[in-house]
């Protein structure tokens, strides 16, 4: 069976020397294709650091990881560029939507990365944004546009080229109660499919209702969990103790 | 199931194609890759209107300065030998040995004119005075003017005819005939109509203006005057040794180095090709003025002003624009097209800036040719590409930085904050 990421005593040091410190303790965490998982826990915890070396954005230290089936840490600097070019959709916090281009444009990104052309690549985006409900707004810069609309167009850059996985960062912290809830059901809606997978990094509990399972992350380790109807349920005594011990790596399978 | 998306429900009808089972991304990649990403580079460059044209300005300001210096550096070096460019028809100088430059004379022999006359390989030989002379101008106000006396037959050293603005060369062999340069007419006659017939006291002579040439501009501010050698030396009085050059000419066939030498040789005097004695007098003024310096110095100042203005802000550009490569880096685009989409931005701002600055410099160049002062004035195509070259050295320096920082950064950067 594929899994979306596979995590295997995963660790990640920063710096050297006395300022080293170590952001990833040995990590294991399996995340299937077909749902929407999320990783929560609090600042500081290496949640951006563990979707940043599974989007092949940074190297891990140590373990193993693959992605979509595929051994990630075997691969070559250019190999990993290419997979995620290929492969992996983003939808960043701070939108990261570029200022000069229109919403369309910026939805059409990845596909002019990708080396389409650039008519092919707009009509696609704009087909996109209009299934998001922003096809009055293709031709509008960034700064035209609301919060909601931002992200609606973040989600479409970020699925417009048909990636087996999609990443979110905090997608709803720039967002109100209200538009956060909304975009989220817009992103379930048009980005689980039985063969993707999405993992949404989150800090907001609103928003757990999205997910089909929630890994709980504190101090470099994943502690528990919860998966499908266990959501929102008490954490074991056994699990949470797990976290005590930096030397202890937590193994849990969703 | 349905979502709202900005009022608008979403039904399940109009779901997006992407993500089907079994669809997997159709790539289009061919020439559309590179053409796109270029765009996108030029969007994100022209996106902050006031930061490029920032850039362009300081790149225009900086070309401008760069080519207009350093040709007006070459066009008043030039000035330096310009009695040498006008002689066009004696093709060698011969001069004392000692002689560095065009405005050193030391006096020669008159048969020292015969002496080259009877060298090998030398067609013809006449004397050639350059001095100064004074004159009375129109306003009763003494002026000092430099003379030029060429040979009495030949007329050799005198003005081509084409540059005659009024009167003959020709006119030169009438009595007291003098033909003044029209910057020295104007200067003598402020405002006056170009006439001919206006007659002078030349160092207690008549002299009488038979011809107005359109001479090279001089280097001093002095009028010229160009007359017989006979004359010259009637203007100027009696003097042992009056003879400042020979001028001569190589016979058919003869190299003129060959010519030249042989002269050295057996006159002992210095023999030099027009070209090379108007080098030999403009390295003179090189090194012994502070012409170098003060054009020098601004030709510096506007590479300092481009390298700085210009590269620090292309540098901010790329700095402030980091999160936006790191966007790209993200989504799977290599360092190489990164690479070639900074290089795009720097040579498209590199050849903007620059052909405003060239197109400033022309205006200014035109205006300055309508002054007699400056008529001379001109634009070489020597110190445009110099300027060309400067400005993409300073536009590579400046993207190489930036490129450097792009390549440096790590694309996870853009999950901060």
């Amino acid at each position: 069976m594929i899994h979306a990421v596979v995590c295997t005593d995963m660790e990640k040091w920063f710096g050297a020397g006395d300022t080293r410190i170590q952001v990833l303790r040995g990590l294991s965490l399996e995340i299937p294709l077909g749902e929407m998982a999320m990783i929560e826990g609090p600042s500081g915890c290496g949640k951006t650091t563990l979707i940043s070396i599974m989007a092949g954005l940074l190297d891990a230290s140590g373990g193993g990881l693959e992605v979509l089936g595929t051994d990630s840490t075997s691969m070559s600097a250019r190999e990993r560029v290419e997979f995620r070019r290929d492969n992996i959709g983003f939808v960043f916090q701070q939108f990261n939507l570029l200022p000069a281009l229109t919403a369309v444009e910026n939805a059409a990104v990845p596909l002019f990365v990708a080396g389409w052309r650039r008519r092919e690549a707009i009509e696609k985006a704009s087909e996109l944004l209009a299934t998001l409900g922003l096809g009055h707004r293709t031709r509008s810069l960034p700064s035209q546009l609301s919060g909601g609309e931002q992200q609606r167009v973040t989600f479409a850059r970020a699925l417009v080229h048909e990636p087996r996985l999609v990443i979110c960062d905090e997608p709803t912290s720039a967002l109100d109660a209200k538009t956060g809830h909304l975009v989220m059901e817009l992103l379930s809606e048009i980005a689980v499919r039985p063969d993707r997978g999405v993992i949404v990094v989150t800090h907001d509990s609103r928003i757990f209702e999205f997910a089909g399972t929630i890994a709980h992350m504190e101090d470099g380790l994943v502690t528990h969990v919860e998966k499908g109807e266990s959501i929102g349920r008490p954490v074991p005594a056994g699990i949470a103790q797990g976290v005590q011990s930096s030397r202890d790596h937590t193994e849990l399978k969703i | 199931m349905s979502a709202i998306a900005n009022g608008t429900a979403v039904s399940e009808t109009s779901r997006p194609s992407v993500g089907s089972p079994g669809v997997f991304t159709s790539r289009k990649r061919g020439r559309g890759s590179a053409s796109a990403m270029n765009w996108v580079a030029l969007r994100m460059l022209t996106g902050d209107r006031a930061k490029y044209l920032g850039l362009i300005f300081a790149i225009a300001f900086s070309t401008f300065l760069i080519a207009q210096q350093s040709s007006l550096f070459v066009v008043v070096v030039n000035r330096t030998r310009s009695f040498i460019v006008d002689v066009t028809d004696a093709d060698i100088w011969v001069m004392a040995p000692a002689t560095r430059y065009l405005d050193e004379v030391f006096s020669l022999k008159d048969n020292d004119v015969d002496r080259v006359r009877s060298v090998p390989g030398v067609r013809w030989a006449v004397p050639f005075y350059k001095g100064s002379a004074r004159v009375i101008a129109a306003d009763g106000q003494f002026r000092q003017t430099t003379l030029l006396g060429v040979d009495d037959a030949s007329l050799a050293g005198a003005p081509e005819p084409r540059r005659m603005v009024l009167g003959s060369v020709e006119n030169l062999r009438d009595p007291d005939a003098v033909v003044t340069d029209l910057a020295g007419y104007n200067s003598l006659f402020p405002g006056e109509p170009l006439t001919l017939g206006k007659t002078l006291e030349m160092n207690d002579h008549r002299a009488n203006i038979v011809g107005i040439v359109s001479a090279s501009v001089p280097f001093g501010p002095l009028p010229v005057f160009y007359t017989r050698y006979s004359l010259a030396l009637d203007f100027v009085g009696r003097e042992r040794k009056l003879l400042s050059f020979v001028l001569a000419k190589g016979a058919p066939g003869a190299r003129l180095s060959d010519v030249t030498k042989r002269i050295d040789d057996q006159t002992g005097l210095q023999a030099l090709s027009s070209d090379e004695f108007g080098w030999m007098t403009i390295w003179y003024y090189i090194r012994h003025t502070a012409f170098t310096t003060v054009f020098g110095i601004t030709v510096v100042i506007a590479i300092i002003v481009g390298m700085v203005v210009a590269g620090q802000t292309f540098y901010m550009f790329t700095l402030e624009n980091l999160k936006q490569f790191g966007v790209l880096k993200a989504t799977g685009t290599t360092n190489g097209r990164i690479v070639s989409m900074i290089l795009l931005q720097a040579l498209l701002v590199g050849a903007l800036g620059y052909s405003i600055g060239i197109g400033m410099d022309t205006l200014v160049f035109v205006a300055m040719s309508h002054n007699q002062a400056t008529r001379d004035s001109m634009l070489f195509w020597q110190t445009m590409g110099l300027a060309a070259g400067l400005e993409l050295l300073i536009v590579l320096i400046a993207s190489l930085a930036s490129i450097r920082k792009v390549l440096v950064l790590e694309a996870a950067v853009v999950f901060r904050g």
